[in-house]
């Protein structure tokens, strides 16, 4: 995209100076993870949506950019420590609280079919024609429903409920509505992912459009996508929320952040879930 | 209240004339670069000192230029990164005009460069009060002095093969 000015700016400074190119680096191998002794197999590397046009040759998970170490915890159930925190969240769904004197399973029943593609196919567009994380239906459905509070976007009760309900979409591949009425929330999302904030002037494509496979001193750029969410963090040791890991990422820019279950992190997590459209749901990934 | 500003203005400017250090600073903003981005003045009166741009140049809390960049003599670094291309050699490519205009606003040197502009204290896009997270007020502090800047540069021009 930059290229021509790059090159431009290159000759005028005369010199056969070597600048690199947009330096992406396609990971090493793009084996699949095999998950429980085969019992599933989740691609790491397919092509990549069209509305990318081009951008990148092919959408990476980013388990692939990981280390060994890492990446074989994510590959056996019970070595996965964000496992624990799905059955936290299999505990939730079944407890009774509000007063409506209900649980989920009250009304929804068993999780795995009730809840089963819903992670693939969030954010989108409500009845109402606002644009919902999951976090955000859970929420409706505590407050409008049982009667009960509504659960703190990044605490951990709610993060358990997600991480449960993603479990349930495991391998599906992601496969967001970018069209219709979601439409102007993706654009939004789409100018947020190009737009250089802070005093570092650095915008999401920078890093993981234009550099993924690079090192940015010790971490090792993915592409940034969100099939793994929530994921749990060996630095953090818990799981971490799609918008607290953006948060993270733009105040990183030295910028002023925004919050998290905001409308724009919203729209972003809108955009970000149709580049990894075709990637499958990795339920709770594992990553540092 | 405007006698006393007439007669405060001239006071200040002499205490500030003595506090300030002996070297004298180009401000940000008063920065003049060329058309291709060199900056010929030197920012500050004190000359660089490139031992201390050595230190600037890996330092995470200022220059940390080692996220982005790898010099194969500073086995001192833990990790180096590659998203910008290895500064061996800098001093055989670059004048030291040059060198100060990259290391104080590279965009003007590679339009659109992902290199942060180590002077400049304004323009942003929701700027942020360093790495709080929280909004900051423009003008924001540089992110590196002028003396810094001469530092680097001085050690950027050590850098022969
Ligand atoms: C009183 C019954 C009731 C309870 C209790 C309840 N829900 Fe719901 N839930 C619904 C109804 C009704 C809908 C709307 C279904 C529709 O529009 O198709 C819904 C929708 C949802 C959706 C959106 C599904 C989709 O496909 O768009 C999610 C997610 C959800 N609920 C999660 C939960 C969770 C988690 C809990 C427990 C914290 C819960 N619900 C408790 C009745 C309930
Ligand atoms: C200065 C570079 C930089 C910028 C700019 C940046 N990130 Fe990141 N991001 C990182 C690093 C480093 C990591 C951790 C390693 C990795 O997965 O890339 C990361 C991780 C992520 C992850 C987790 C990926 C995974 O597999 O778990 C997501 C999602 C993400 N970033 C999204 C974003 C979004 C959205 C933006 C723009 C608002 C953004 N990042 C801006 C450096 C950056
Ligand atoms: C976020 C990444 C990043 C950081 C941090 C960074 N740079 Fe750069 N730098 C780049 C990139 C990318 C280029 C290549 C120019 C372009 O954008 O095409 C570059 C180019 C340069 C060049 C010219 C390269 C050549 O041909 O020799 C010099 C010199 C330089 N940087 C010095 C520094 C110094 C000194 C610092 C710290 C004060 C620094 N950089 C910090 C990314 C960075």
């Amino acid at each position: 995209m930059t290229t021509p000015f790059r090159m431009a700016a290159a000759a005028a400074m005369a010199c056969a100076l070597s600048l690199p190119a947009l330096a992406e680096t396609a990971p090493e191998n793009t084996d699949p993870i095999v998950i429980n002794a085969g019992e599933l197999e989740l691609p790491t590397a397919v092509p990549p949506p069209a509305h990318l046009d081009g951008a990148v040759p092919e959408i990476y998970s980013g388990w692939l950019f990981r280390d060994a170490a890492t990446q074989v915890m994510q590959t056996d159930d019970f070595q996965n420590p964000g496992m624990i925190f799905v059955d936290q969240g299999i505990t939730e769904w079944n407890t009774v609280e509000g007063a409506a004197e209900k649980s989920c399973a009250s009304c929804h029943e068993d999780i795995s079919v009730a809840m089963k593609g819903l992670r693939a196919t969030t954010p989108k567009v409500n009845k109402d024609g606002v644009l919902w994380s999951v976090e955000d239906y859970v929420n409706d459905c505590r407050v409008n429903r049982m009667e009960a509070e509504a659960l703190d976007w990044n605490g951990d009760r709610m993060k358990n409920l997600t991480a449960a309900i993603s479990m349930q979409s495991r391998g599906m591949p992601v496969d967001v509505a970018i069209d219709g009425p979601a439409q102007p929330f993706w654009e939004q999302g789409k100018e947020m992912y190009y737009t250089r904030y802070g005093q570092l002037e650095l915008s999401c494509s920078n890093c993981h459009e234009d550099h993924y496979g690079d090192w940015i001193r010790a971490d090792h750029l993915s592409q940034g996508q969100t099939n793994g969410f929530p994921v749990y963090r060996l630095k953090d040791a818990g799981l971490v929320s799609q918008h607290n890991r953006f948060r993270g990422c733009v105040r990183d820019t030295r910028a002023e952040t925004f919050a998290i279950g905001s409308d724009e992190f919203r729209a972003l997590e809108l955009y970000v879930a149709s580049r990894g459209n075709g990637l499958p749901v990795e339920g709770v990934s594992v990553r540092h | 209240m405007s006698r006393h500003a007439v007669f405060l203005a001239p006071a200040a400017l002499m205490v500030m004339a003595l506090a300030a250090p002996l070297a004298a600073e180009t401000a940000p903003q008063d920065v003049v670069f060329d058309d291709f981005g060199s900056i010929a003045e030197p920012l500050s009166d004190t000359a660089g000192n490139a031992e201390q741009g050595a230190v600037v140049y890996v330092d995470r809390s200022t220059g940390n230029c080692v996220a982005c960049h790898a010099i194969a003599d500073r086995t001192d670094a833990d990790f180096q990164g590659n998203i910008g291309p290895s500064l061996d050699g800098a001093g055989d490519r670059w004048t030291t005009e040059q060198l100060r205009g990259i290391v104080a606003d590279a965009k003007r040197t590679f339009p659109e460069s992902m290199m942060p502009s180590m002077y400049k204290t304004s323009g942003y896009i929701r700027p942020g009060d360093a790495f709080t997270g929280k909004a900051g007020t423009e003008p924001l502090p540089p992110l590196l002095t002028a003396q810094q800047i001469e530092d680097v540069v001085a050690y950027l021009a050590t850098l022969k093969e």
